[in-house]
């Protein structure tokens, strides 16, 4: 199937976060391809609160069936939480169980004032009553098809269709 | 013989021993601790991974210190810790440590943290129990001490980075401790370059040279140029022992003094498992100077047991 250019839909997420953001808004990536997004939203956007970064692994509702990821690496809010606007970014919104682990894990930070959803992708399918704010571009992706963002070593996104187990 | 703790797809069911262990295993729970580090650094210092699970404390020999950082770091991940200081329960009353055990798993335990003066006793245990339930070592007899090996090597890496130019030095009753035989193999696992033990020949093992690594009997020489003091606990019975004169003779050969430090690299740390005797493997100005690691290895030790009651929950 045809993917889109993920450098155009970014550049399109910016243009709808702009007019929701203000200074002391809290970017959250999720880990790794909502970190990467997050990271050059971010830039883009030139938001005066530093970036934080999420790893959900200690969040996930599958631990039983899953385990522990293998390469966890540290959650990193270096802003107050409280009261505070909060953009969660992911690369590819599906189930919406990687953002209900998000948000559990932010509460566990402080409380929020309120909390946005910002996905490159949405590709439907929800198993959860969650639903993005700002969104990139909405496709469908047949099921069991994992879709997730690239990042090349120059910092060049591009999207992936494999045929591993989709994240939940 | 395929090792009892890893299952036959090379994933850990148990934590009984750090000797055998691959170097990634070793290195997951390590990187794994390091972002546990962060949860208890936040608001609320607890993640929902182990909810629902029950984690038995079983202590056959008294401790403070690691079955106090077991019971944070279990309640840390939301597990149910049900603490058993059996010197004090059935074993007086008679009954057999699987009975013990078979009783605790009828109450749907999920996990063991088993501390036991005998070699052995965590294995017998993980050897019995269900597929289902995990078991660590907390420390057997002379045997075994992974999750303190572990924590060991977690805070030489947080303050070294890495294990490939590094001199380790343990000093001390390397005879009797399991403590530095887990450190050991820890070491040489990763790779650690140079590992030195030194102490008075009735202290030291015969052939542990075959572990990889050197001996000495001077604690200048055995000092000199390392970038880790790691000092062993004199226990107290070692002390009226005969294999030692006294603990003031012993403090003054191998004892850790701000003049023997001084030996060691210019930004060496010192490390020590607890609980120390002041005065006599350590002097206070070094147990409390600007090399000594000793509290944060405390701190440390929580992470890591939480690394490795979330991996082993999880497989």
């Amino acid at each position: 199937m045809n993917l889109p250019d993920p450098e155009a839909l970014c550049r399109e997420l910016a243009r709808k976060l702009r007019a929701g953001v203000t200074e002391s808004t809290g970017l959250v990536g999720i880990r790794t391809g909502g970190a990467w997004l997050a990271e050059r939203l971010h830039r883009e956007l030139g938001l005066a609160t530093p970036l934080g970064t999420l790893d959900i692994s200690f969040y996930r509702d599958d631990f039983d069936a899953a385990g522990l990821h293998h390469q966890v690496k540290p959650s990193q809010i270096p802003f107050d939480v409280n009261g505070r606007h909060i953009v969660l970014v992911d690369d590819v919104l599906y189930t919406g169980r990687t953002v209900r682990a998000a948000m559990n894990e932010l509460f566990d930070y402080g409380r929020p004032g309120k909390v946005e959803l910002a996905a490159l992708v949405d590709r439907g399918e929800r198993q959860l009553p969650i639903t993005a704010q700002y969104v990139g571009a909405t496709l469908a992706v047949p099921a069991g098809r994992l879709l997730r963002l690239v990042r090349d070593e120059r910092g060049g996104f591009s999207l992936s269709l494999s045929d591993a187990k989709p994240a939940a | 013989m395929r090792n009892p703790q890893l299952s036959a797809d090379g994933s850990l069911q148990h934590l009984l021993t750090i000797e055998g262990l691959p170097r990634e295993v070793l290195t997951r729970i390590l990187d794994t601790a390091a972002s546990f580090i962060g949860v208890t650094e936040r608001e609320v210092k607890k993640v929902p991974l182990l909810r629902g699970k029950s984690i038995f404390n079983l202590f056959f020999e008294p401790s403070t210190r690691t079955r106090t950082t077991f019971e944070i770091a279990a309640k840390r991940l939301s597990a149910d810790v049900i603490n058993l200081n059996i010197t004090l329960s059935s074993q007086s009353k008679g009954e057999t440590l699987l009975d013990t055990v078979d009783n605790l798993s009828a109450m749907h335990a999920d996990m063991f943290v088993v501390r036991h003066s005998s070699s052995g006793a965590p294995h017998l245990i993980a050897s019995h129990v269900a597929s289902h339930v995990h078991v660590i070592n907390a420390g057997d007899g002379r045997h075994a001490h992974p999750t303190q090996g572990l924590l060991d090597i977690y805070t030489i890496r947080h303050y070294k980075n890495d294990f490939s130019g590094l001199s380790v030095a343990i000093v001390g009753d390397v005879m009797h401790s399991r403590v530095a035989r887990s450190l050991i193999h820890a070491l040489t696992t990763l790779g650690t370059p140079d590992v030195r033990i030194v102490g008075p020949r009735t202290l030291l093992p015969t052939g542990v040279e075959q572990l990889g690594v050197s001996v000495h009997h001077d604690m200048r020489a055995g000092l000199a140029g390392c970038d880790v003091v790691v000092m062993l606990r004199l226990q107290n019975e070692r002390m009226k022992g005969p294999l030692l004169p006294s603990a003031q003779e012993y403090f003054k050969s191998y004892g850790l003094t701000a003049q023997k430090l001084a030996l060691a690299k210019p930004d060496a740390i010192v490390m020590h498992p607890g609980p120390m005797n002041r005065g006599v493997e350590i002097d206070s100005s070094v147990a409390d100077g600007p090399h000594s690691v000793i509290l944060p290895q405390v701190t440390f030790g929580i992470a890591v047991r939480m690394a490795v009651m979330s991996i082993l929950a999880g497989n």
